[in-house]
């Protein structure tokens, strides 16, 4: 079994500043982490080779630094990883992105037949949610997002059982492989890795693909070039004016504190308590 | 598997650093293991940085060093409530080139530094803490660490570890800290944009100041007071004895509030966005709480080692030129095939000793106490010394020779003849 998970290196955002005077995005001494919600799709990716034995690739389409985050992965466990990077790929949105990510993959296959394809939800410095599904669709994946769980993987019948989370509920899916999987953020726990695999994952050396390595020879489909998206206008938020109140009360009581916040709730949202009495009664 | 390496690293700050990359580049095999994200993710520093200890490391470190800007200006401020007396030091010599010191911000300098290591060869690990050392009898062997199959070897292991030092302390190396010894600094980044900076601290291009405080900020703490200018920020803190804040009860962060709204200090630091806030200890016992920095199979160097010169504000210099130090005695013991014994490895204190390093240890080994028992010199003196120049300065028709008389008989009364001349000979003892 063949699981290729495709993960993004992003600018922890958690810690990112806007430049008060010119409104660009600062990222100097910012530091760089693997996207968040990969992790989940990357741990799932090894869960399953656990189970089922295998290989899992990691790639990755940036700059050179985000070597990084794919020694990162290796950590965790993944196999092999592949940094996909090119001048020519710069300025691409999710759809040149999904491109590049595609055809790279399906050069992957060509050494080994890829079964199942993971990534992200979404990432957190674009928050799009479109380069998973943008890759299915050209690969003619079976696509499969927001996954809580992955129930049951069938070599044999070479069928996959998921649990994804629609509006209102859970729906429990089988499809056929190939398929694409995209993890809900909290379906699992990445693992801590292992000192042999720290150490492998300090010695590894990565292959580094271009252009042509990843088989795409239309450059009017990567980067700038392949990218309809424009950026509009940025903007920093405004930070919001409401302060934060510190709730005190003479007792100190859990019982006493809880109280003094529902009615300074229901003080501040008249209808919320009238909803709640109407319910109530 | 086990693994086994020449010599093991613990810590990625500057004495780490520096003791990898000269391991390294001498063509040992050497693992450095850290526990934050990235070096210099944990690591707080306010931050200057002497370019000496690190050309003797990196000659041309200049080159590619993330520098924020060279130092031409060093203010000293003496502060009462409302006011200030103090020196400028400014000198264009300090403009010319190969400069004496920077302003750094350490989370990139201690990337930068880290880079060089494994650019000569060192193997280093992130986001793995050293739990444990491994002893086969007095001897240290190797490293455990908080992951699976932790165990790794060496011929030696050197502690970089900072002034927490678990390991040290683990190993009974060194005893407990004494919040005596330690001061807890607090500080905050600030954004400003690098035309206001220019223009509030008279500078241009990449020249910068210093201002180091003390007096009243600290209420009577023993501690010092800073602000530091950065290319396109403020840095800003304050640091005092541990043992002060316990008995004082006052906490880091509202002593930094106060200071910061001190009327000689709120203007400068006005408009400034808050990017980061950052607290840490500094070994400041000096050379009397230096512990034992070698034995069996080991080594500490830097803050480990309480090697920071608490009058002159220089620690990672004293950090790095122990880490480079504790590396060559090292790499001498293994081009003569001699063991990291207890007694071959002698020679790095031997070293030390003949260094500005322990002599600049024992030059003020005397001042902690002195300053612990006579809190007079941060408190008293201040007062007097701004009310003095207050006096001096203000023209209100009395007489120059009456205004003379007046600040000697407030310092006589506030401290005595006596305690003046006692002070008087305490200090140049101190500092002699
Ligand atoms: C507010 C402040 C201002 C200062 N200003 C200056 C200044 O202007 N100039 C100056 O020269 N000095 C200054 N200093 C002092 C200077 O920061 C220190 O002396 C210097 O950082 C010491 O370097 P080090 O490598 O010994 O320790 P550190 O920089 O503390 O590095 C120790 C490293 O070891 C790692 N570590 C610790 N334990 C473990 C473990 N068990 N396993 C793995 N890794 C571990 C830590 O994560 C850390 O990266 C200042 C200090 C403070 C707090």
């Amino acid at each position: 079994m063949h699981i290729v998970v495709c993960i993004k290196q992003v600018p922890d955002s958690a810690q990112i500043r806007v430049h008060p005077v010119t409104n660009t995005i600062m990222r100097q001494g910012v530091p760089a982490i693997v996207n968040p919600y990969d992790l989940f799709s990357l741990e799932e990716a090894l869960r399953l080779k656990d189970v089922h034995g295998g290989r899992v690739t990691v790639i990755t389409m940036g700059p050179p630094q985000a070597e990084a985050a794919l020694r990162k992965c290796i950590a965790f466990g993944a196999d092999e990883a592949i940094l996909v990077t090119d001048r020519a790929f710069a300025g691409a949105d999710t759809l040149a992105t999904s491109y590049a990510l595609a055809s790279a993959i399906t050069q992957i296959g060509k050494d080994q037949a890829v079964d199942m394809v993971f990534a992200g939800k979404q990432t957190i410095d674009g928050d799009t949610a479109q380069v998973g599904p943008g890759i299915a669709k050209r690969m003619d994946l079976q696509l499969l997002t927001y996954v809580s769980q992955v129930d049951a993987l069938d070599l044999m019948t070479r069928t996959v059982r998921v649990q994804r989370r629609a509006e209102g509920g859970v729906q429990v899916l089988t499809t056929k492989l190939p398929c694409l999987v995209t993890m809900l953020e909290g379906s699992n726990e990445m693992r801590f890795a292992s000192m042999d695999n720290m150490f492998r994952a300090a010695r590894y050396q990565l292959k580094v693909w271009d252009r042509v390595a990843a088989g795409i020879d239309d450059v009017g489909k990567i980067g700038l070039k392949g990218s309809p998206t424009v950026v509009s206008k940025v903007f920093a938020p405004q930070a919001r004016t409401q302060r934060a109140e510190i709730i005190d009360t003479e007792s100190g009581e859990p019982r006493d504190i809880a109280l003094t916040l529902l009615s300074k709730l229901f003080t501040q949202h008249p209808k919320l308590g009238e909803a709640i009495s109407k319910r109530a009664t | 598997m086990a693994e086994k390496f020449d010599a093991i690293v613990v810590g990625a700050g500057p004495s780490g650093n520096a003791a990898a990359y000269t391991l390294a580049k001498s063509g040992l095999k050497v693992l450095q293991l850290e526990r934050g994200e990235y070096p210099g993710s944990k690591n707080v520093q306010g931050a200057i940085l002497y370019a000496d200890a690190l050309e003797r490391i990196i000659p041309d470190f200049r080159e590619d060093a993330p520098l924020e800007r060279h130092i031409i200006e060093q203010r000293m401020w003496v502060l009462d409530d409302a006011s200030f007396i103090g020196s400028h030091y400014r000198s264009d010599d300090f403009n010319k080139p190969p400069h004496n010191r920077y302003t750094i911000i350490r989370a990139q300098f201690d990337k930068w530094f880290s880079q060089k290591a494994q650019e000569a060869g060192v193997l280093l690990i992130c986001e793995t803490t050293v739990t444990d050392l491994i002893m086969d009898g007095t001897q240290v062997i190797g490293v455990r660490t908080d992951r699976l199959g932790g165990s790794i070897y060496a011929d030696v292991v050197i502690l970089a570890d900072g002034v927490n030092s678990m390991l040290a302390r683990k190993a009974g190396f060194r005893p407990e800290l004494n919040p005596g010894d330690v001061a807890l600094a607090v500080k905050e980044i600030h954004f400003m944009p690098e035309e206001t900076i220019a223009s509030r601290f008279n500078v241009s291009g990449d020249a910068g100041v210093v201002i180091e405080m003390i007096g009243k900020i600290t209420k009577g703490m023993m501690g010092t007071g800073f602000l530091y200018t950065n290319k396109e920020s403020l840095t800003i803190g304050v640091g005092c004895m541990l043992s002060d804040f316990k008995k004082q009860k006052i906490s880091p962060n509202r002593l930094l509030e106060e200071m910061k709204s001190h009327p000689s200090i709120r203007p400068l630091i006005e408009g400034g966005e808050m990017k980061e806030y950052a607290a840490h200890l500094i070994p400041e016992g000096g050379y009397k709480a230096i512990p034992r920095i070698y034995g069996e199979g080991w080594l500490i160097a830097g803050d480990s080692g309480m090697f920071v010169n608490a009058v002159h504000r220089e620690g990672s210099n004293l950090a790095m030129t122990t880490g480079r130090i504790a590396a060559e005695t090292v790499i001498e013991l293994a081009a003569q095939g001699k063991a990291c014994s207890t007694k071959n490895l002698a020679a790095y204190r031997a070293k030390l000793d003949q260094s500005f390093v322990m002599k600049d240890m024992k030059k003020y080994q005397n001042l902690p106490d002195i300053l612990h028992r006579n809190p007079q010199f941060l408190t008293t003196y201040p007062e007097l010394l701004n009310q003095a120049a207050h006096i001096m300065l203000k023209v209100d028709g009395v007489d120059k020779k009456s205004k003379e008389k007046q600040i000697r008989s407030n310092f006589a009364h506030r401290r005595s003849l006596f305690g003046l001349v006692g002070d008087a000979y305490k200090m140049w003892r101190a500092f002699e």
